[in-house]
């Protein structure tokens, strides 16, 4: 089966400073990987070029066999992508913002409204819906944002902190969510939340200072004997320099 | 004879079939569908904050105050616009830049550039979108100066023509403000700077056929003070306040709003994250 998510030899460099260091990997559809690293690690910087907002200075990603720098408006259709802290339109509704939105991915009428109201569903959004989203708290805004990466019902979902800020309902609801979606799509997830590779992902990989130092799925992870807690620890705390 | 009348091997050989792909696939597509989805967007922005009222309130007072009291409307004793439509393009030169200034620095400053580029959409449709926005806020805001037009067609009899031929050449000046402005406000995300950026730009392509600028120039280099001339938004502007609708002119004014708006694309094209 074709690969739906594809990183090949990613690197990104801010001036001199290499952020994303040579990142490969690529996921089927059933997958969720946990994308995990301490902070600055670079898994932002990783989710963005895979969403066409960053460019790559070298290597390549694709989307369902759409290079994101080739052909982005093909890549970026087949892509449900959630950024770092769910930015907004503060001034819209939640549903005028959503409409907005599915509207751009070329629905229309009726489909529209059916999306939005799917999407709103999916993450209880119904009773807010005509609140201006500058108004909302965190925890809702990150759900609008979720709803946003949901709409269209992608076949690749990249999802930047998508539990970050939620009560612990909600943390569970979306997991929930995510596991009840998983067998149809390709889905990556950046969390610092580790119970949560256990708890949904079927893969875990961790990066830090841009480099990919273990692909593992989460039971693999658990034989070391380790807690995930320690094992991340130990692995993010003594890397090696990587020849800088 | 006969020969001639043989079948001349025109036909190439035939190929193996391809697949035929339809057109579209080889035409850079040109779906202006989501260009206006963001264009509403955008125009739904400006009503949903007090912006827009502040600034048509405001442009309107300035514009009453400028024509009918600044410029002796009624002491002149002429039922024409002369005088609106020579303080209008300098009303433009302050009041596009604040329209513009929040266009895509605002989207950098609020994150929210990151959610727009990442949707199936090509920059230049996001620009455009943009432009046509406000463009349609400005054209809201000159056509809310229909109280002057009533106004001197109640006093007098002014040729109509030629107060039309002036409303058209505000909305190319604004035009050409607006891409400017909307340019510049893609360099920073910073509201401010974008401002003062749009203002300098906007200024620049305004008062460079102004006998100053000219004279100056024609004085130490006759060339460019031909090349100034040329590229005066004011200038141009004059021949449609008296009437003269120029193909010429409106190819100046849609060259600048088309290159400005290239200019657009680009610097969002490579300064996504920045
Ligand atoms: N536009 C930029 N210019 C310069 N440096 C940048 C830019 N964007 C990110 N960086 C740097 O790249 C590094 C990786 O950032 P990134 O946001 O990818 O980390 P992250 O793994 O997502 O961290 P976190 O867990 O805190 O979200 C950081 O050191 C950051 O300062
Ligand atoms: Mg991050």
């Amino acid at each position: 089966m074709a690969a739906l998510i594809e990183i090949d030899r990613l690197t990104k460099k801010f001036g001199d400073t290499t952020v994303v260091n040579d990142v490969s990997f690529s996921l089927k559809k059933g997958e969720v990987l946990g994308f995990l690293g301490p902070n600055g690690a670079g898994k932002s910087t990783t989710m963005r070029m895979l969403a066409g907002f960053l460019l790559p200075t070298s290597g390549s990603a694709r989307i369902c066999g759409a290079d994101v720098v080739e052909r982005p408006v093909q890549a970026k259709r087949n892509l449900g992508f959630l950024p770092e802290g769910a930015p907004c339109y503060p001034e819209m509704t939640v549903s005028g913002f959503l409409d907005f939105t599915a509207r751009v991915r070329g629905y229309r009428g009726k489909d529209a409204a059916e999306r939005v109201a799917g999407a709103m569903k999916l993450t209880e959004l119904d009773a807010v819906r005509l609140q201006p989203i500058e108004t909302l708290s965190k925890g809702f805004k990150r759900r609008v944002g979720l709803a946003q990466a949901l709409l269209h019902d992608p076949p690749a979902l990249v999802l930047d902190e998508p539990t970050d800020g939620l009560d612990p309902n909600q943390k569970h609801e979306v997991r929930e969510l995510i596991k009840r979606l998983a067998p149809e799509k390709a889905i990556i997830i950046s969390t610092h939340i580790l119970e949560e590779v256990s708890a949904v992902c079927s893969r875990a990989i961790i990066i830090a200072r841009g480099h990919l130092i273990v692909d593992a799925t989460p039971s693999e992870l658990e034989s070391t004997g380790q807690t995930l807690d320690e094992f991340f620890r130990d692995l993010t705390l003594n890397i090696p320099a990587f020849g800088f | 004879m006969a020969a001639a009348i043989e079948a001349p091997p025109l036909a190439p050989p035939a190929k193996p079939a391809a697949p035929r792909r339809p057109l579209s696939d080889h035409l850079p597509s040109i779906d202006l569908r989501p260009a206006l989805v963001v264009a509403r967007r955008e125009l739904a922005a400006y009503f949903a904050t007090p912006v827009a009222t502040v600034f048509i309130v405001v442009f309107l007072a300035l514009a009453g105050v400028l024509t009918f009291g600044v410029g002796n409307f009624f002491a002149r004793g002429q039922a024409d616009l002369v005088a609106f439509f020579s303080f209008l393009p300098w009303l433009f030169l302050l009041f596009i830049p604040a329209l513009t200034m929040r266009l895509w620095a605002e989207e950098r400053r609020l994150g929210t550039i990151e959610l727009l580029l990442t949707l199936p959409i090509a920059p230049w449709q996001a620009v455009l979108g943009k432009f046509l926005a406000a463009w349609a806020f400005c054209a809201i805001a000159v056509a809310l100066t229909f109280p002057f037009w009533i106004t001197v067609n109640l006093l007098g009899s002014p040729e109509n023509g030629v107060i039309l031929s002036g409303y058209i050449g505000s909305l190319l000046v604004a035009g050409a403000f607006l891409a400017i402005g909307s340019a510049m406000s893609a360099l920073t995300r910073n509201q401010v700077i974008a401002f003062v950026l749009a203002v300098v730009v906007c200024f620049l392509f305004a008062a460079a056929g102004t006998g100053v600028v000219t004279e100056f120039l024609s004085s130490r280099l006759p060339l460019l003070a031909e090349a100034a001339r040329s590229v005066s938004v004011f200038e141009r502007f004059n021949g449609f306040v008296r009437g003269v609708v120029e193909l010429r002119d409106l190819v100046f004014f849609a060259s600048l709003i088309v290159f400005f708006l290239f200019v657009n694309v680009v610097i969002i094209d490579h300064r996504k994250a920045d």
